[in-house]
């Protein structure tokens, strides 16, 4: 707490929470890069801070950097709050969470493949044949299927949060298709351009390689014997929430992005409609879910995909990122034995560890979770963004007791984690600087092997107090800076 | 008539072939844009034209150069200025209103966000916003002149912005494609229109009519200065209508426009070897040739209205052909012959 003592500046009336503060409060004497920032930060006028932010904010919304809502027949672009001040992190924290994120995916390609394959780890017992077999997102079309390089999860997106040490704590992975990549490079622009002075001088880690780095690795996992792999980028298309993001990663890829009307499958074999006939397909980066994918074989009523593309897949004719059938890797009750997973694969510990997790399917579990409600928090297993959960210690004693029905009700849809003190970072806030919770998303891509891109999403809960940082409901993105030394 | 290429090959050899929804999209985005343009200068012009005599005078004419008397008396009562113009410019159950056109062009602007630039996307995007915003107040009286230019100036930014920044490949042939398309039709359905409008049945060519009508006819397709430049004492309506039709110089001229046409159209079979472009080609020359092989005398005495109608007819008709050649409903990889077979892998 003393440092919050020293701050001055646009820190003076900072008032530093009891929590691991990214900037202010880390428990250590910061390294020079980070002082860096904080004491141009301080300089900083607070009536120019908001300028600034301002104009960031007209920019985005003139760009088109948006997430789309739509209504009725009317197209609404909402644009994504972005906060001023960035997130720093040191060279020493990059590579412990580098090091994390590329083992745990290398633990989940390996989970995948075995699930798919000979199920080792369900005939030893390290995780219930149940949970995975009788997860709604295995797929049976992907079982005995080998896809190129045994790699399922080509682009994979690993929710951390840190505690009140600035420990760092696996909250969540995404491998199915995890969105998001595309402010983290827009930030970035955004923030150079209008905060050059705090960045002036100083090494911070690039992310502009992740369109060519993406682009590479989905040639690499082409099917065998294509000299210059056809990529495309499939999207539901324009009136998909997360549009504007797939136009975004085709244009750094440079390459075309489809619908499923633009593909057609003949023979087994894939091709885009082109003013030129038919042309080859090979590799494709799919942002369209599982179900939606292929209407005979999944949703039949589906319009977005592509008849005939799983058959294809199987073949060996196309490849797929990520594979099929990759949701039971990052399902939330398939997390609570991910560091089993990792122990049992790789005979190596965690380098980065889960947040305590209680599975209420297993007796214990639940009855810990019945127990203790008021101070965990519940999340069924099947949702994303933040839908559907509860925190125990914001709760009402009715909503409490209405979950507590709930969790009898069906066990098996929920686990409960106690309440993490999420770490916090200053944030221009209507009253001046405040301290509000971020988490961290870092990118993965996988083709011969894996790279993080430096740095990842910093998503911030804008509301006081607020825990909740997902797009949707109320949160932000940062700027995320990863010093090189 | 000499043969200039505006449109040179591309830098890259072997580029990719354009995704058909692409191309349609462009073509469209294109059409739009040149629409919004021709509507707002017809607006501006006509407003300004009928004003000395009857106030509304001349309304019905923008109707029926857009065919929309169906829709447009099943909700007003009479063409006047106030209910055309709220008509053609804010209404957005009107298909063919500005507001709606604007929000076509972004639809396809933004399936297109891939391919154009970010500076395409931007204005665009700003000005379908402006444009949306756009209420009853905005287009009264006082203010129509200023928001027809406004609306003008945009379509202009828009067509600078893009041939400054849109990469030369199958795309911006696909643009210009759909623009000379649109003008030619416009500009056949300005003729047709205002010839009958403003020459009452039985008068004759040369007879003593009101000009300055006329004069409004060239000022509406900007071609008052160029026709004075050309024929500075010429001003009657057979030669106006030449102009318009026959002027290989004038840049709205339906020859300038069929021109454009068939280089593209030459450029895609030519620089890119895209195959059945030859029946698209044979129409667009066919047109040229009964374009050129005729005086506006020829044309008038043998029927304008009817001349007009076929051309939009034959234009229709490239539309669709181009629509089955490059993005058919249905296509086979096994149809569309031996072309493809260099490009697939085993």
């Amino acid at each position: 707490m003393n440092m919050a003592a020293q701050a001055a500046g646009l820190f003076a009336t900072y008032d530093i929470p009891d929590f691991f503060c990214e900037l202010l409060n880390r428990g250590d004497i910061p390294p020079p890069g980070l002082q860096l920032v904080r004491d141009r930060l301080a300089r900083f006028d607070l009536a120019e801070l908001r300028r600034r932010a301002a104009a960031v904010e007209a920019q985005f919304y003139r760009l088109g950097i948006t997430f789309t809502v739509y209504s009725d027949r009317e197209a609404i672009d909402r644009v994504l709050p972005f906060d001023v001040i960035p997130r720093v992190l040191t060279a020493a924290e990059w590579d412990h969470v580098e090091r994390g994120v590329q083992q745990r995916v290398r633990a989940i390609n390996l989970f995948l493949h075995d699930i798919y394959h000979d199920r080792h780890i369900l005939n030893d017992g390290v995780v219930p044949a149940s949970l995975v077999l009788g997860n709604a997102n295995y797929c049976q079309a992907m079982v005995g299927l080998d896809v190129p390089g045994g790699v399922y999860v080509h682009i994979n997106g690993t929710d951390l949060v840190r505690d009140r040490d600035g420990r760092f704590l696996v909250l969540e992975d995404n491998a199915r298709t995890p969105s998001g990549v595309s402010y983290v490079l827009e930030d970035r622009q955004m923030m150079l351009r209008l905060m050059p002075d705090l960045a002036r001088g100083l090494n911070i880690r690039p992310v502009d390689e992740y369109g060519p780095r993406l682009h590479r690795a989905l040639a690499e996992v082409a099917p065998t014997g294509v000299d210059s792999p056809q990529v495309v980028l499939l999207s539901p298309g324009i009136y998909n929430a997360a549009y504007f993001e797939h136009v975004f990663l085709a244009r750094e890829m440079g390459i075309p992005l489809v619908e499923g009307r633009d593909l057609m499958v003949e023979d087994g074999r894939v091709y885009m409609r082109t003013v030129a006939g038919p042309r080859p397909v090979h590799s494709i980066y799919r942002r369209l879910n599982d179900d939606f994918l292929d209407p005979q074989v999944f949703n039949p009523d589906s319009m977005l995909g592509v008849p005939g593309l799983v058959d294809a897949y199987r073949r060996g004719n196309v490849t797929l990122a990520n594979a099929i059938g990759t949701g039971v890797a990052d399902d939330k009750a398939v997390y609570a034995y991910m560091p089993r997973i990792i122990r049992y694969y790789l005979d190596e510990e965690p380098i980065m560890t889960n947040v305590e997790t209680h599975i209420c399917a297993e007796r214990e579990g639940l009855e810990y979770t019945l127990a203790n409600i008021e101070r965990l928090v519940v999340k069924p297993v099947g949702e994303s963004g933040g839908y559907g959960l509860l925190i125990g210690p914001h709760a009402t004693q009715t909503e409490l007791d209405e979950f507590r029905a709930l969790l009898r009700a069906n066990p098996a849809n929920y686990i409960s984690q106690p309440v993490i003190s999420l770490s916090v970072s200053p944030t221009l806030c209507p009253a001046g600087v405040e301290a509000r919770h971020v988490d961290l998303r870092p990118f993965a891509v996988t083709g011969r092997d894996t790279w993080v891109l430096p740095g990842g999403l910093s998503r911030v809960a804008l509301r006081k107090g607020s825990l909740v940082v997902n797009s949707s409901q109320g949160g932000g993105s940062k700027d995320t800076w990863v010093l090189a030394s | 008539m000499t043969q200039v290429s505006v449109f040179p090959a591309p830098v890259m050899p072997g580029l990719r072939n354009l995704l058909s929804r692409y191309a349609e999209s462009t073509m469209w985005l294109s059409r739009y844009m040149e629409r919004i343009e021709n509507l707002a200068r017809l607006i501006e012009v006509t407003s300004t034209s009928v004003s000395a005599t009857n106030l509304d005078a001349g309304w019905d004419s923008v109707i029926r150069i857009n065919a929309d008397e169906g829709l447009f008396f099943q909700h007003h009562e009479a063409a006047t200025e106030r209910s055309v113009v709220a008509f053609y410019i804010i209404d957005a159950n009107n298909p063919d209103s500005i507001v709606s056109m604007a929000r076509y062009a972004r639809e396809n602007a933004r399936v297109l966000r891939p391919l154009i630039s970010t500076e395409m996307w931007m204005h665009l995007n700003v000005f379908t916003r402006w444009v949306m915003e756009l209420g009853p107040n905005d287009v009264g009286a006082g203010y129509l002149s200023g928001l027809c230019t406004r609306l003008k100036q945009d379509c202009q930014t828009h067509f600078g912005i893009t041939e400054g920044t849109l990469y030369r490949d199958q795309a911006w042939l696909f643009y210009i494609l759909g623009k000379h398309l649109e003008r030619a039709d416009q500009i056949t359905r300005l003729i047709d229109i205002k010839y009958h409008t403003l020459l009452p049945s039985g008068v004759g060519v040369g007879s003593d009519i009101d000009m300055s009508q006329w004069t409004s006819v060239l000022r509406s397709a900007a071609a008052y200065h160029a026709f004075r430049r050309v024929l500075p004492e010429g001003m009657t309506p057979a030669n106006i209508v030449g102009f318009l039709l026959k002027n290989d110089g004038f840049p709205r001229s339906l020859s300038t426009s069929l021109r454009s046409v068939y280089s593209v159209m030459g450029s895609l079979a030519g620089e890119y070897r895209l195959r059945h472009c030859a029946p698209i080609i044979e129409r667009v020359e066919e047109l040229r040739v009964t374009l050129a092989e005729q005086t506006v005398e020829d044309i008038i005495m043998r029927g304008l209205h009817e001349y007009m109608d076929w051309i939009q007819r034959e234009l229709r008709q490239i539309q669709n052909e181009i629509a089955h050649a490059f993005w058919p409903p249905a296509v086979s990889v096994q149809s569309t012959g031996p072309g493809r077979m260099e490009q697939m892998q085993d």
